[in-house]
């Protein structure tokens, strides 16, 4: 297993590693058009001050809001899609993977990285929906899978941040599979009596919805994240209506039993420490 | 009898040998020759058709009307014992996911399935085998059940896939498929799963982990049915043809793949072809690969089968 050491300087390090977070000086809220400067919006965790809405982050970011001083070791980053079909649709998988390379510094849809949150140990594996729609392929599982072997080994708690608009479909059935490898690895966590927060952010659907994001001791989601299995157009097909308002919402899910609470992006840190010391104490 | 596109040569033979048939009981002249021997190129008709088709060809056999389904097989094999068991202990009964006792060679042993409709009528009573959150609660329930009293499970995967409706969201369709998949993992008993039809994506894996999971010959088993990926990926429902061969999703490339652990040989012409035959031939690959999962102790089993699903995906470092 390779193991790579990154220790970050602050939250404004490089541009480049922030593709998802906006460029410029002022920053207006996709949600309620309120206008701010980019430098507020970031000191807010990226969220509208006025309205609330989180806007979409990355593994960088969550990296950084969580892990004391920013510190952290990140592990498999090296780890690379292997095309394992040779897939092609209108584009070869291939080709789709190296643009991907190019349009951001991230190897795949996850990264996963260990250090101390409030002095606690913490595995957090982020996923990124900047890569290819966030989509699990075998990277993501793997990932995930050498994670969770490191927190057995390390006896440290879990947490997978996930975001994803389901199956990498260019990797067919190998991409299925990684909903048994990780809810099997997950089962041995739990064997260990390792936590598992599963944090949900805008928007973990399909495979992910069915595997890893819904198995945590704690389901935890960010306001206003769409979680579901079905993506709402195609449940809209199915229903042949409208749907009704806020279905699928994070809200929707507290409100259904899906999840055990809600927690916004500044609170984020604080509270996830309160519930690891509950864990441990 | 129905004909799939491809099977047109087939149709004509067969039809041309029910007419000479006909003349020959209508008109007393003795045609068993020219019969017999109709029938001999039918089957070699037959026998050249079906050792060449094409993954799309086989999903179209999988989806044959005619194909027998889950409660046939798990009728036949258990010889009629089979006593369904109903519902999920919290909101219903799903009846496109099917389950009880029967016994096998005098012994008890959990069928779980999906179960399409085999009328039009039943089709919608059956939602066409896309099973509800409470579907897959049911089945887990079942599993339990097996496990508690030291029963092995085998598992019939036959789904377009999870059914997609507003309740089935509101109930936790995720959430149920995920913790199956979770549960079978630390099952102590023996788990075998077959698909005999359909295997669409986490609606089929929900109810797919085993030590054992085969697939018979003409089925199919992928993230998505290829017409969906020729939607979503070709932006077009043109290219399923396409899409299926992409797709890699066949038995014979899944087992090359080693995402499956064998192929269930079927009779010629696919399973509907010769219903006794596939059933008493699913039949005696329990019995085979019960007999070798029972000497293996239980936790060693539950670690191969961890193993197994644990080194699948192909990456680069
Ligand atoms: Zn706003």
């Amino acid at each position: 297993m390779s193991w790579f050491k990154r220790i970050k300087e602050g939250i404004t390090t490089d541009t480049k590693d922030k593709k998802e977070t906006p460029e410029g000086l002022w920053y207006k809220c996709s949600s309620c058009k309120h206008i701010m400067t980019t430098e507020d919006h970031e000191k807010n965790f990226w969220v509208c001050e006025k309205c609330g809405n989180h806007h979409r982050i990355g593994s960088h970011e969550y990296f950084d809001i969580l892990f004391d001083g920013q510190e952290f070791t990140e592990i498999n980053a090296g780890i690379k899609s292997g095309d394992p079909l040779n897939f092609a649709d209108t584009k070869k998988y291939s080709d789709r993977l190296k643009d991907a390379y190019k349009k951001s510094p991230l190897n795949d849809a996850i990264r996963t990285a260990y250090g101390k949150v409030e002095g606690l140990d913490l595995m957090v594996a982020c996923m990124d929906f900047n890569f290819i729609g966030g989509s699990m392929g075998s990277v993501v599982g793997e990932k995930i899978s050498r994670s969770i072997d490191v927190c057995i080994e390390k006896k440290i708690p879990l947490m997978i941040i996930s975001k994803s608009g389901g199956a990498r479909m260019m990797e067919a059935a190998f991409s299925l599979m990684q909903m048994a490898k990780t809810s099997a690895k997950l089962s041995l966590l739990a064997q260990a009596k390792l936590p598992y927060i599963s944090f949900l952010t805008d928007p973990p659907t399909g495979g992910v919805t069915a595997s890893f994001a819904m198995l945590g001791d704690l389901n935890i989601a960010e306001p206003k994240a769409l979680i579901g299995f079905a993506g709402p157009r195609v449940v809209k097909e199915t229903i042949g209506k409208d749907l009704p308002e806020g279905f699928q919402t994070s809200e929707f899910l507290l409100e259904k039993g899906f999840l055990d609470l809600i927690v916004s992006r500044p609170e984020l840190k604080q509270k996830i420490a309160e519930l690891l010391l509950m864990f441990k104490n | 009898m129905v004909y799939l596109e491809f099977e047109k040569s087939l149709e004509v033979l067969s039809n041309e040998i029910e007419k000479i048939k006909k003349v020959g009981s209508d008109s007393n002249v003795d045609v068993s020759k020219a019969v017999t021997e109709l029938e001999q190129k039918l089957k070699d008709k037959r026998t050249e058709v079906y050792t060449n088709l094409t993954p799309w060809q086989r999903v179209q056999v999988s989806r044959h009307p005619e194909r027998p389904y889950t409660i046939s097989y798990i009728n036949a094999i258990t010889d009629n014992t089979w006593i369904e068991l109903h519902g999920d202990r919290g909101v219903k009964d799903d009846k496109a996911m099917v389950g009880g006792f029967g016994r096998i060679d005098g012994r008890t042993v959990m069928f779980i399935g999906q179960q399409k409709g085999i009328n039009t009528k039943m089709r919608q009573i059956r939602n066409f085998g896309m099973a509800n959150p409470e579907g897959y609660r049911k089945a887990l329930r079942l599993m339990k059940l097996a496990e508690k009293f030291n029963k092995p499970i085998v598992t019939f995967i036959d789904t377009p896939g999870a059914f997609p409706g507003l309740e089935a969201e509101e109930r936790g369709q995720g959430e149920a498929i995920a913790r199956n998949l979770f549960e079978m993992f630390q099952l102590k008993v023996p788990v075998i799963c077959i698909v005999l039809g359909e295997g669409a994506s986490g609606g089929a894996l929900g109810i797919g982990i085993g030590d054992r999971v085969l697939m018979l010959e003409n089925t199919w088993y992928s993230v998505i049915s290829p017409e969906s990926c020729s939607s979503i990926l070709f932006r077009s429902w043109d290219f399923k043809e396409q899409a299926a061969s992409s797709l890699k999703l066949t038995a014979e490339d899944m087992l090359a793949n080693k995402l499956i652990d064998g192929i269930i040989k079927e009779p010629l012409g696919g399973a509907h072809n010769n219903q006794i035959g596939i059933h008493l031939t699913v039949k005696l690959e329990i019995l085979k690969q019960l007999e070798v999962l029972d000497k293996i102790d239980s936790q060693h089993r539950i670690d191969e089968r961890i193993k197994k699903f644990c080194s699948m995906g192909v990456v680069v470092e």
